[in-house]
């Protein structure tokens, strides 16, 4: 069974996805979830890029979906390996005892 | 030979890059070569030109060699071209050939110095940036010799910068003459404003054009030139710092501060003679400024116990006559005069530099005495430049140049009987001082055991300038005996022939008054000082002389008047302003940044949460105002 969503229906889910991202981005104190919030805003883009490609008949927006994973696993792992070293030196993910870099 | 002309100013300068880049490398001997050397060279190649120059004349009045082009503006040009007329030849002869002397006596006088080389590298620039003065073409060339020379003054007079007090006195002299140099800039930029080019031969040639006689316009341009004269030449009132400036080795004394430099406001006044002509007012104050320096300054040195300050008084006081000479228009005979005191001041000042070195840097004459048969050749050519200093009559060159002025002053154009009075009074002072400078020094009882004896290099300058002392004054006789003018003759092209008033009383009578000055000057100080010194001693215990006695000696109180009229209110104005008004306004705007500093760097607090939080809020707001226009 075939069913077709709208684009707008896409889109607009694309954004409560974006929102909630950077909600959580802003909201959270433990780095590790600050980075999945971070996941979910790309992937939020990632949407309505295809969201788009679907709606003009395009590949591009596939291509560029392409492009945000790639972007994503690389950035995942280097996050994930910054992670790692500041709870090596600071015994702790908490965000706000990181603010070394003031003023 | 007027493609060598340029060799001339060139020798010293080269001279003078040499010592000055490699003067710590040379050897003592290499640097008194080089610095004596170029200086020798440069009056070898004067003397070669110049015969060239006096063999072509009339037919060839002017040598000018253009260099190069010094700047172009729009339609005016300044150009490096030198001018050698007689005029000019004349100072460049004495520059070149006094200097030589001066350079040779120096590599003597100055061999225990330490900055050995550093002396004679500013020696060189002086006499390198005097010729450009005296050659230069145009007045802003002029100009820089001008300012050249100050420079090595300053540089010369500090040459001992150890002690504080001759740094004062070099920053004295720069900063008053400094005065007369921003009033000649005013003048200068007067000139072209109305002239239109700064050319000196071309001003001579439409001054008449582009001024009315006696305007206020060229009396102003003549008084702002004259300003500048003023201070340079140490004249009233811009005086004070030429007796300070003794504070300078002696050669300095001799080459600058008595025969070269201070002259330059007479060569400047001779030079731009077609602008002075066109104003009587301007006459009648160089001649008034003249002769009322002129006594001051021999009264002054009546008082002074420091030998080097009586020779500078005394140069002043000379200087004055050559400018009474300029005033009432007597042109020839200042120029004579310069050439003959030139002469004989700078002996008398190598001679008492020779006599400090040495007593062993004694400068008060009461502590002298006795040096007559201590040290005879110093002796002897001392007595030469003495006799010429009080214009002896017939034997010396002083009475030929002197006498000339003295007889000008009544008879010239611009001359009247109470100018030659003061300037006859100025002639009988001046025997008196030389007289008593002569007793007080090399008769009586020594005070001060001698040294060694200055040796040869030192004392051949001394005997070659005696001669000249005693026989330049043969080269122009008076009118009524031997009238012979070969120097006003040969000045003639170059400046104007000395208008005479109407009925000019017998030249006898006046020439006998100037003797009978002469020697009662003489014999005043021969009575005070030698037959009777006790008689000083009463005239001391008077009250009322005792304290003349002070006011002359401070030089009629011009440096306290200048302290209390400028110095201190410059000073106090200085105190209380000392935090500047417009600075405020620059203090103010750096305090500002440095506060909106402070409050963005508040906006740095490390926490990543606020930087996010203001990504978003700056994203929102710009799309909202994407989204509402």
């Amino acid at each position: 069974m075939k069913t077709t969503v709208s684009t707008e229906v896409v889109v607009l889910l694309a954004g409560l996805l974006f929102a909630l991202g950077i909600v959580g981005v802003i909201i959270r104190k433990n780095i590790i979830f600050m980075l999945l919030s971070v996941e979910i805003m790309l992937n939020a883009s990632g949407l309505a890029f295809v969201a788009a490609g679907s709606r003009w008949g395009q590949p591009d927006g596939q291509v560029m979906f392409v492009f945000i994973l790639a972007m994503a696993a690389a950035e995942v792992s280097i996050g994930l390996a910054l992670i790692l070293q500041i709870y090596h030196q600071h015994k702790s993910l908490d965000i706000d005892n990181l603010k070394e870099m003031n003023g | 030979m007027d493609k060598y002309l340029w060799l001339i100013p060139a020798l010293p300068l080269g001279g003078f890059l040499i010592l000055a880049l490699a003067g710590k490398q040379l050897s003592r001997s290499s640097v008194a070569l080089v610095g004596a050397g170029s200086i020798c060279l440069s009056a070898l190649v004067t003397f070669v030109v110049g015969g060239a120059f006096l063999a072509g004349l009339p037919a060839n009045a002017v040598y000018t060699q253009t260099l190069w082009t010094w700047f172009e503006v729009d339609a005016f040009s300044a150009k490096i071209t030198l001018s050698l007329d007689v005029l000019s030849l004349v100072f460049v002869f004495v520059i070149t050939f006094i200097g030589a002397l001066i350079h040779i006596y120096s590599t003597a006088f100055m061999e225990a110095d330490r900055d050995y080389a550093r002396f004679f590298a500013s020696m060189n620039l002086f006499v390198f940036s005097m010729l450009v003065l005296v050659l230069a073409d145009n007045l802003l060339l002029m100009y820089l010799g001008w300012e050249g020379v100050g420079l090595c003054s300053y540089l010369l007079i500090g040459f001992w910068y150890e002690q504080p007090s001759n740094g004062n006195a070099a920053r004295k002299a720069f900063t008053v003459t400094r005065i007369g140099d921003a009033a000649m800039a005013i003048g200068l930029f007067m000139i072209f404003q109305q002239a239109g080019t700064l050319v000196i031969s071309d001003i001579g040639t439409i001054a008449d054009t582009i001024w009315q006689p006696n305007s206020t316009t060229v009396t102003v341009t003549a008084l702002l030139l004259l300003a500048g004269g003023l201070g340079k030449s140490a004249q009233l009132p811009l005086q004070t710092w030429l007796p300070d400036a003794m504070a300078g080795p002696s050669p300095v004394s001799a080459l600058i501060h008595a025969a070269t430099m201070v002259t330059a406001g007479v060569y400047l006044v001779a030079r731009m003679h077609a602008i002075f002509a066109l104003s009587e007012t301007a006459r009648l104050v160089i001649a008034v400024i003249g002769a009322a320096t002129l006594l001051l300054a021999g009264l002054t040195a009546l008082t002074q116990y420091d030998i080097k300050r009586v020779l500078a008084y005394s140069t002043i006081s000379q200087i004055g006559y050559m400018f009474l000479a300029l005033g009432v228009g007597a042109w020839t005979a200042a120029i004579f005069h310069f050439m003959v005191h030139a002469f004989f001041k700078a002996l008398l000042f190598l001679a008492a530099g020779a006599i400090i070195e040495s007593l062993h840097h004694e400068h008060n004459m009461f502590k002298m005495g006795g040096l007559k048969d201590k040290m005879p050749v110093v002796f002897w050519t001392f007595l030469a430049g003495a006799l010429s200093l009080a214009a002896v009559p017939l034997i010396s060159a002083g009475f030929y140049s002197k006498d000339q002025i003295l007889w000008y002053s009544w008879t010239a154009s611009g001359g009247s009987p109470i100018l030659w009075m003061v300037a006859l009074s100025g002639a009988l002072i001046t025997a008196a001082y030389t007289t008593r400078m002569m007793i007080l020094t090399f008769w009586g009882e020594a005070h001060t055991p001698v040294g060694h004896l200055p040796g040869r290099r030192m004392t051949l300058p001394l005997v070659v300038l005696a001669v000249f002392s005693i026989l330049a004054g043969f080269m122009e006789l008076p009118h009524n005996f031997g009238h012979f003018t070969l120097f006003s003759d040969l000045l003639h092209p170059v400046l104007p022939e000395t208008a005479m008033r109407a009925e000019i009383p017998s030249e006898w009578l006046f020439q006998l008054l100037a003797a009978l000055a002469t020697l009662g000057g003489v014999l005043l100080g021969y009575h005070y000082y030698y037959q009777q010194p006790a008689r000083i001693e009463s005239l001391r215990r008077n009250a009322a002389l005792a304290s003349l006695h002070r006011f002359w000696f401070s030089g009629w109180g011009f440096d306290a008047l200048y302290d209390r009229l400028l110095v201190r209110p410059f000073i106090f104005i200085s105190k209380i302003n000392k935090s500047d008004v417009t600075d405020r306004l620059y203090t103010g705007i750096a305090g500002a940044t440095g506060e909106m500093y402070k409050l963005l760097s508040r906006t740095q607090s490390g926490s990543l949460r606020w930087y996010i939080m203001g990504l978003v809020v700056g994203a929102i707001l710009i799309l909202g105002i994407q989204i509402m226009l």
